[in-house]
């Protein structure tokens, strides 16, 4: 099995969801593709998207939700094959 | 005759809160500032002449914190507040709070507020007051014939919008009933499918709108207008570049607009500094009222710098219970007036914020030149509020004198530490269709889209 993690693009605070009352952009144990959005960076009140840069199964988060993260901080875990 | 109050506590941070406190001390005022425990060291907390921690550094957790903020008024000792712009400045129930406590409020009432942040209810208010708004069929269109019925009297081109939509999401455009004939029935089927909803209505396309806004100042009964600003430069909605008067309006055009706005403010008895922004069809030549800014705004240096008058000095003024001391007709316009917002983002890589610490910084300076900013040697912009540096102002006899002084300002200023949007503003100073003031709300994106990188 060969895992991949998804890094941070930028420092800011990490959100998993589009809106506060929304769904995850995705849940542990989906099937994402390479551009799939997988959560949000805020910093300066500007939401920048961070998407899968590998296409597999979303093993785990390792950030919480709305938690500070730093630039090339691992936020996702793929399971590639 | 005494003013109402002696000491004033500004309830924001940044470049503006820095503006308030010097207004405030032309006046003779003492000032509080607020400070989240990110601001500790801030510029406006270095030059108030006391400050108050307010709280955590996620602004809904201090600045946006109401009971946070009356709490630091009424403890400091303030018997004002000035709420600068964004975070609770057009918050009615953050105005009314700041009275309950028995404090005043520099802006207008908590119900002026609340009704012209309603975005319908200001329209209605507009509309009673003579002002044109955008015309619409008021309503859902059901059939085509309908539809054609309500284009007649809204104008074409017409946009048919989805109910449900927004965003520009769910949009088409008609030039003439032909083409609505076709529209209607593709857009009732697309905003079904889009958003479960297949309702649509009319709303009048404007092509080339640029964005135009009339500064007023009231005293509660008497309304006066200080001309014209136009921010038509936007990127994501947001101002990237303003200038003042629009070199868009017709001298005819401008009385019209003026006295518009003022006939609105006046209608609601307007109190204090306020903006009202309009787009103006730049192929009809005609105006429409689209909303109403109760605040100081960010690019309101342009307007002190045509006019000669210190907008803020004067709204503090009014809430200390003077009348205005200025007649429609003491207000004059002189030259031309360029503001640059030099924000804290890298241009070049999708204007990614950059916050960091601030090395070195040089300010321009010479004939003409005004620089709003929180900035200083050491200074640190913390990652957690909006990326507004400071604004660079500049003011000359005409606009290519303007132009020409913005070149050399730009080119004087100095921010070592963070990415800034400093060479965009220098870049756009060159554009000929810049100078030549041709532009509309779509045309910064547009030229970006397309600037080769």
């Amino acid at each position: 099995m060969a895992f991949h993690e998804v890094l941070c693009p930028l420092p800011g605070t990490f959100y998993r969801k589009p809106a506060p009352d929304a769904q995850p952009f995705v849940k542990e144990g989906s099937m994402v593709a390479t551009g799939d959005t997988i959560g949000l960076v805020e910093v300066m009140k500007q939401f920048s998207e961070v998407q899968a840069d590998a296409a597999g199964k979303i093993v785990s988060f390792l950030v919480e939700n709305e938690s500070a993260v730093e630039a090339g901080q691992p936020l996702a875990k793929i399971e590639t094959a | 005759m005494a003013g109402r109050f002696k000491r004033m506590l500004v309830a924001n941070r940044g470049e503006i809160a820095v503006r308030i406190i010097r207004a405030a001390r032309e006046l003779g005022l003492e000032t509080v500032a607020v400070h989240s425990d990110a601001d500790r060291e801030g510029l406006a907390v270095r030059m108030a002449d006391s400050a108050v921690a307010i709280g955590p550094p996620p602004a809904a957790k201090s600045y946006l914190n109401i009971d946070a903020m009356v709490r630091a008024a009424v403890d400091s000792g303030a018997e004002a507040v000035h709420p600068g712009y964004g975070f609770l400045s057009e918050n009615a129930a953050f105005a009314q709070a700041v009275e309950s406590a028995g404090l005043v409020f520099v802006g207008p009432t908590p119900e002026t507020i609340r009704m012209m942040g309603n975005k319908s209810r200001a329209l209605e208010t507009a509309a009673k007051a003579g002002v044109p708004t955008i015309p619409g069929s008021g309503g859902v269109v059901e059939t085509i014939d309908g539809a054609l019925h309500a284009a007649d009297s809204v104008g074409y081109p017409v946009m048919v919008k989805a109910s449900a939509g927004g965003g520009g999401r769910g949009i088409r455009v008609a030039t003439d009933a032909q083409e609505l004939r076709k529209q209607v029935s593709v857009a009732q089927t697309e905003a079904q499918a889009a958003f479960g909803d297949g309702s649509v209505y009319l709303e009048r396309f404007i092509r080339r709108a640029r964005h135009v806004e009339v500064q007023v100042l009231g005293d509660g009964s008497e309304v006066i207008h200080c001309f014209e600003r136009d921010c038509s430069l936007q990127r994501r909605r947001q101002k990237v570049l303003e200038e003042g008067p629009s070199p868009a309006l017709s001298q005819a055009t401008r009385e019209r607009l003026c006295e518009s706005a003022v006939r609105l403010a006046k209608s609601v008895g307007y109190r204090s500094a306020g903006t009202l922004e309009y787009l103006y069809d730049g192929d009809s030549g005609e105006f429409f009222f689209i909303e109403m800014n109760t605040r100081i705004q960010v690019e309101h240096p342009i307007t002190e710098m045509i006019t000669g008058i210190d907008l803020v000095r004067e709204m503090i003024r009014v809430a200390q219970g003077y009348p205005l001391r200025f007649k429609q007709d003491d207000i004059a316009m002189r030259g031309a007036a360029i503001e640059c917002r030099i924000n804290a983002e890298d241009p070049d890589k999708n204007f990614m914020p950059s916050p960091g610490r601030i090395s070195e910084i040089n300010l321009p300076g010479g004939p003409g030149v005004r620089m709003d900013t929180m900035l200083y040697p050491g200074c640190t912009v913390p990652p957690y509020y909006d990326s507004l540096l400071g604004k660079l102002v500049v003011h000359a006899e005409d606009r290519p004198a303007a132009i020409a002084r913005m070149r050399r300002a730009l080119k004087e200023l100095r921010v070592e530490g963070v990415n800034t949007t400093r060479a965009l503003h220098l870049r756009i100073m060159d554009e000929p269709w810049f100078g030549a003031a041709q532009f509309d709300t779509n045309s910064l994106e547009g030229w970006l889209a397309a600037r080769p990188s």
